[in-house]
């Protein structure tokens, strides 16, 4: 039985070595390649006594930061991927919970991690890929490892402000890589374009079954998502059939018509999730790509990836809702309602989920671990972990699961998972600040912050785009005189919602 | 013109739009900002743009937009 995320590689690299495995569509790297400079990164970091340890690989985004990721993996360790769009005070608090001792950079990064508080060592890759492999060492490391050892460590948003490190193991990221492939029909002839930043573990969907299946997987320029007709050219010209993407990269091609002009014609495989699909869109889509298969995939970060899948199979109106399907193979949703108990059929109930899908927890938070990874309340008789998710969800009348919404105040924005709470604590450590709430109207798909304080609403974004990354700012800030309170002296979130309607630009 | 910088400031108020002219060649720009820029433009200046004008050089600058827009309302 297979128990390490690396024999996908050893065993395709041996059939397919020529065959391109990750390309950008400049740069191109072939099975051989991936291979030999993660194993020499591998070597490397054995060398210096980095084992078991956390490594954080801080790359643009490029196939080399991939090779990096499996080098880590080669010397026994884990990944933690790190971005330059991150911030630099969120990179900060991440170190400090991680702290590292090793730091994979490529020329660009290096100058910039230079600046960073950190007495640890920082390698550049094009240096260590050129350490000569130590084939001794490598097998030695794969004999030593079992399948709940850590493979990676990424980092959520946090409702007190710290973002959450989730960390997975083979284990985990093994069975979801299996799953995912069956239902999605992967195969050697698979031509992936992945969307999503490899600073997360979508990307998991595009990573793994390249290496699984030997397919070539494109790691697609962002700046092509500004541009739709760019954005389905470079589709077109790589042959890309299948796509995982998040909802709002998919609406970014319909909505402004390109479907009508041009088609990415070699799709057959649309997968996508993280928010809702707007139904008027993914008709567009439908219509456009009549023959293809498209999947709606749910699944929250510390259940490894996605967790339950629908595969549209029938036509949907433009009010109706895509529900999220069932679980994978060998992972369970069991729905919870307030006293711990399955609720009656077709009531809402909490989703959580249990198998070896979940995750080992967060990084160097026991404290936050309990409070969501917390014994199955329906089983007193020996210890299993289910995952309280937080979500909100209920059976259809075709006993299809749908979501319905969340039970605090996370929020899905242009993909990513945010905590409003986490912008509030930070725009509560600004100077002048007295008070500050965030709300998120799902018509406008827009962040507005209010708040209380000496700072006009200009000074206020420029501070906090030092704090934040880019999708957590706020798109509206608007200063109140006094912030509303409900009777109970807290902020009266509803209030603000339906008092201070959608007008356009919030600051008048 | 005033209308299209007020859209841009309010987005990106740390940025000189009156003389920047590598809004998307410096990542200033994402395609967030890009896609509530398009809808912006529609309901201040009634200006639907077509994809084969979502491009990079028609957003590089605020002077390439207004152009961009003063083309098509015509």
């Amino acid at each position: 039985m297979q128990n390490n995320i690396l024999e996908y590689l050893d065993y395709t690299v041996k059939r397919v070595p020529e065959k391109i495995a990750y390309s950008n569509g400049e740069t191109g790297i072939s099975f051989r390649e991936v291979y030999d400079q993660a194993r020499a990164i591998g070597t490397f970091l054995n060398r210096q006594g980095v084992y078991k340890e956390p490594v954080v690989v801080f790359m643009n985004r490029h196939p080399k930061a991939i090779v990096a990721f499996y080098g880590v993996v080669y010397a026994g360790n884990f990944y933690v991927p790190i971005d330059e769009e991150m911030p630099r005070f969120r990179i900060e608090l991440i170190m400090e919970n991680l702290n590292p001792r090793a730091i994979i950079c490529d020329e660009t990064t290096k100058d910039i991690v230079e600046t960073f508080q950190y007495d640890g060592e920082i390698y550049l890759y094009d240096d260590i890929v050129k350490t000569p492999i130590d084939e001794d060492v490598i097998d030695r490391i794969r004999q030593a490892s079992i399948d709940t050892d850590p493979i990676y460590v990424v980092f959520t948003s946090g409702s007190t402000g710290i973002p959450k490190g989730v960390v997975a193991c083979h284990r985990s990221v093994i069975d979801y890589i299996e799953h995912l492939s069956e239902v999605l029909e992967f195969n050697e002839d698979t031509v992936f374009g992945n969307q999503t930043p490899l600073y997360f573990d979508a990307c998991l969907k595009e990573l793994y079954p390249t290496l699984k299946f030997g397919s070539t997987a494109y790691i697609i320029p962002k700046n092509l998502f500004m541009f739709p007709i760019r954005l389905v050219e470079f589709l077109n010209e790589h042959r890309i059939n299948t796509i995982c993407w998040v909802v709002s990269a998919l609406t970014m091609i319909s909505a402004f018509g390109v479907l009508d002009e041009t088609v990415p014609e070699h799709l057959h495989t649309v997968a996508f999730g993280s928010e809702v699909f707007p139904m008027k869109q993914f008709n567009l889509w439908r219509k456009a790509l009549p023959n293809a298969k498209f999947v709606n995939l749910y699944g929250p970060t510390e259940a490894t990836g996605m967790s339950c899948y629908y595969i549209v199979d029938r036509d949907f109106g433009d009010d109706e809702v895509l529900p999220i399907g069932r679980p994978f193979r060998n992972t369970d949703i069991i729905l919870l309602d307030e006293n711990n108990r399955i609720p009656a059929k077709g009531e809402v109930g909490e989703i959580c989920i249990r198998g070896t899908s979940l995750t080992m927890g967060y990084y160097n938070d026991p404290e936050r671990t309990r409070e969501v990874f917390v014994q199955n309340p329906l089983n007193n008789a020996y210890p299993e972990l289910i995952y309280r998710t937080g979500d909100l969800g209920r059976y259809n009348d075709r006993g299809e699961l749908m979501f319905i919404s969340r039970i605090d105040h996370q929020i899905k924005h242009m993909g990513h998972r945010i905590e409003l709470g986490e912008i509030e604590y930070n725009v509560n450590l600004i100077e002048g600040i007295k008070s500050a709430c965030c709300i998120y109207r799902e018509e406008t798909e827009k962040i507005e912050l209010y708040y209380v304080g000496d700072i006009d609403s200009k000074d206020l974004a420029i501070a906090l785009k030092k704090r934040l990354p880019r999708y957590m700012v706020p798109n509206i800030l608007r200063a109140l005189d006094e912030m509303p309170l409900t009777a109970n002296k807290k902020i009266d979130r509803v209030f603000l919602k339906e008092h201070y309607a959608k007008n356009k630009r919030g600051t008048k | 013109m005033e209308e299209l910088l007020e859209i841009l400031e309010e987005m990106h108020p740390d940025v000189d739009f009156t003389t920047c002219d590598t809004l998307i060649d410096s990542n200033i720009l994402d395609s967030f900002d890009i896609i509530a820029l398009i809808s912006e433009i529609k309901l201040e200046f009634g200006v639907t743009i077509p994809p084969d004008e979502i491009i990079p050089e028609n957003f590089n600058s605020a002077k390439a937009m207004y152009e961009l827009i003063e083309r098509l309302s015509d």
